[in-house]
């Protein structure tokens, strides 16, 4: 579809995994003109990432749970290309959205260049921007080898390698045990799988499960593997150190109570050559919140988008689906898109579409309280672990802006210490700040509400722009 | 038991590898694959080292929201190796510092 400069759209849809492919295939399918972006090349997301064509993939469905789904949803939307209703632009970085008197105009970025601002102007905006994952510092975790687990699982399904031959997992929630099935089904040992939780609290609410028997199905499929290749998850434990020097050669695991300290003399060594990590997801929700979105602190403490039963937002005119508005998975993700792209057209939904949403959002509530972390992760840092990554602050500087500069609140302990200043913008660092700026023993630190509750981060850019680019006009696209 | 691996495990038959150049030293690399990829293919895991502490650092997030894997590409400081594709005869350095040493004066 050719976009003349001053072409006015329905619709753009800011980001293509399950949510966002969701929603504009549907919107499409009710008669809207639309434009979906993504940074990434390809539609998909985290969720549905996979090779790229180049590495000639015949069997890509190996690594997804419900690869049908994400082909059936790809074909309709190379439909609607053909027919000229929508066109996905990949490799676009969204930086900004502007409200304008006649809908909005989002601002993207698309290479380094002062020629590759491209700005897109349409009635409504959908954001379906999805998460990135929450990280709690331990000592070591800066070395070389110490990945993500979704950036294990990303860097697997794109690019068909590992980080190593013997990877342990660790951190908490759902991801973990995707995380681990798939490594070890594409040829990597798992000697540990090291989650901070239970699982007593799935069991604590069985009807909420019991509502989602494909989650169970695919739960079960990861257990499965797990099994055949024998690995067993350690529950109620953490990675309370990587050692190495230049990069890793093992860990140190320990048991924890159950606000998360770790028990004194529990401590046993795991040799590994990697280590995924993550404690849950965040919802990426900046270039809303930068419109003065309302928000709410999910079961989790992650803060999440507030959106109505059509999944509008509180800025007239922007939608938001999937993990924008809570962490929740891909059939969520789909089925909130589907919703906003009725409500957005008007049109009205089936009662089983918004019934399947309300089924898996209260599945991912469940999930959310099971895997909030406990205020007693702070106890297994030491003074000279880093907590910000990029500026390389440790935590005696932070714990000396909060204890002897009285910094009472993580912007104050940013400027003081520069924690959460560097390129990521506290992307990495920010929940752990967050935590550490409450103090020990007060009450946000004690409910662990610190751990990504302290309000939305505020990011001016939704990601780095170059200068050439803000300082140039604004194009048209 | 052949060793399994995640290129036989989804039955990918990629063309032949071509190659980019680390510190001056050719690195093969299949096509769709990202630098960061090519390199832990490799067995490379580290291609930065930090401003302060001068520690090495490669991939944490994998998605470009980190930006550990930075490295100097053709030229180009502060490039996200996740993100960025391995093209025949890209030309990666490792960076030390900000990467711009060169162009101090
Ligand atoms: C690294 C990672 C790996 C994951 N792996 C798994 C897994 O293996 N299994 C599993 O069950 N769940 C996984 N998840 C959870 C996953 O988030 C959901 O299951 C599902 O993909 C959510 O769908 P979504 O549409 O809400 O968001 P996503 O799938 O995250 O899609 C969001 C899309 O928006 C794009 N985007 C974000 N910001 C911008 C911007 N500013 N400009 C342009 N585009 C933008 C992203 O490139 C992405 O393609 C992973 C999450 C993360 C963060
Ligand atoms: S690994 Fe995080 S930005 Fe590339």
């Amino acid at each position: 579809m050719p976009t003349s400069p001053y072409e006015f759209l329905d619709l753009v849809v800011i980001g293509a995994g399950p949510g966002g492919l969701a929603g504009a295939v549907t919107a499409a399918d009710l008669g809207k003109r639309c434009v979906l972006l993504d940074g990434g090349h390809s539609t998909g997301g985290q969720y549905y990432r996979h090779p790229a064509p180049g590495l000639g993939a015949a069997r890509p469905d190996r690594l997804h749970h419900g690869w049908s789904v994400y082909t059936g949803l790809a074909e309709r939307l190379a439909e609607h290309e053909r027919a000229g209703r929508v066109e996905f632009r990949g490799g676009h970085h969204v930086w900004a959205l502007e409200r304008t008197d006649e809908g909005f105009t989002v601002h993207a970025t698309r290479g380094p260049d002062a020629g590759d601002r491209v700005a897109v102007r349409a009635r409504a905006v959908l954001l379906a921007t999805g998460a990135y994952e929450r990280q709690l510092p331990f000592p070591g975790w800066t070395l070389p080898g110490v990945v993500t687990a979704g950036g294990a699982q990303a860097m697997l399904k794109s690019g068909l390698v590992l980080p190593g031959q013997r990877i342990v997992v660790a951190g908490s929630g759902p991801l973990l045990l995707a995380a681990a099935s798939s490594l070890v089904t594409a040829g990597a040992r798992v000697p540990a799988v090291v989650e901070a939780t239970g699982y007593l609290a799935y069991a604590r609410r069985p009807h909420v499960v019991a509502a989602v028997p494909a989650k169970l199905v695919e739960g079960a499929g990861h257990g499965t593997a797990l099994l055949r290749h024998r690995v067993r998850p350690r529950l109620r434990s953490a990675v309370v150190e990587a050692h190495g020097t230049d990069r890793v050669t093992g860990v140190t695991v320990a048991r924890l109570d159950a606000d998360w300290r770790p028990k004194p003399g529990t401590e046993r060594r795991i040799d590994c050559d990697a280590i995924a990590v993550g404690h849950g997801l965040l919802p990426q929700i900046d270039l809303a919140t930068e419109l003065g979105a309302d928000t709410l602190a999910g079961p989790d403490g992650a803060v999440a988008l507030a959106v109505d039963a059509g999944m509008r937002t509180s800025v007239p005119g922007l939608w938001s689906a999937g993990e924008t508005n809570g962490v929740g998975g891909a059939d969520l993700a789909i089925a909130e898109g589907e919703l906003a792209a009725h409500d957005l057209a008007g049109a009205e939904p089936k009662r089983s579409l918004r019934r399947r949403r309300a089924r898996l959002r209260a599945f991912a509530d469940l999930m959310a309280a099971a895997h909030r972390p406990g205020p007693g992760w702070t106890g297994w840092l030491r003074p000279d672990t880093d907590v910000c990554r990029c500026e390389e602050v440790p935590v005696a500087k932070v714990r000396e802006a909060v204890e002897e500069l009285g910094a009472g609140d993580p912007r104050t302990v940013k400027l003081l210490t520069r924690a959460g200043m560097g390129w990521c913008q506290g992307r990495m660092c920010g929940p752990a700040v967050a935590c550490l700026s409450a103090g020990s023993g007060s009450a946000a630190s004690e409910s662990g509400a610190g751990v990504g509750a302290a309000g939305p981060d505020r990011r001016p850019f939704g990601c780095p722009v170059p200068l050439s680019q803000l300082a140039a006009g604004e194009p048209d696209a | 038991m052949r060793r399994r691996t995640p290129a036989g495990l989804v039955g990918a038959e990629p063309g032949p590898a071509h190659h980019i150049v680390f510190d001056g030293r050719a690195v093969p690399a299949l096509s769709g694959q990202s630098i960061a990829a090519a390199l832990w293919a490799d067995g490379v895991l580290a291609w930065r080292t930090t401003r302060f502490g001068g520690r090495p650092r490669g991939v944490f997030c994998g998605i470009g929201a980190c930006f550990d894997c930075l490295a100097t590409v053709d030229g180009r400081a502060n490039q996200r190796t996740c993100l960025v594709p391995a093209e025949p005869g890209t030309v990666v350095t490792t960076q030390e510092g900000h990467g711009r040493a060169d162009l101090a004066v």
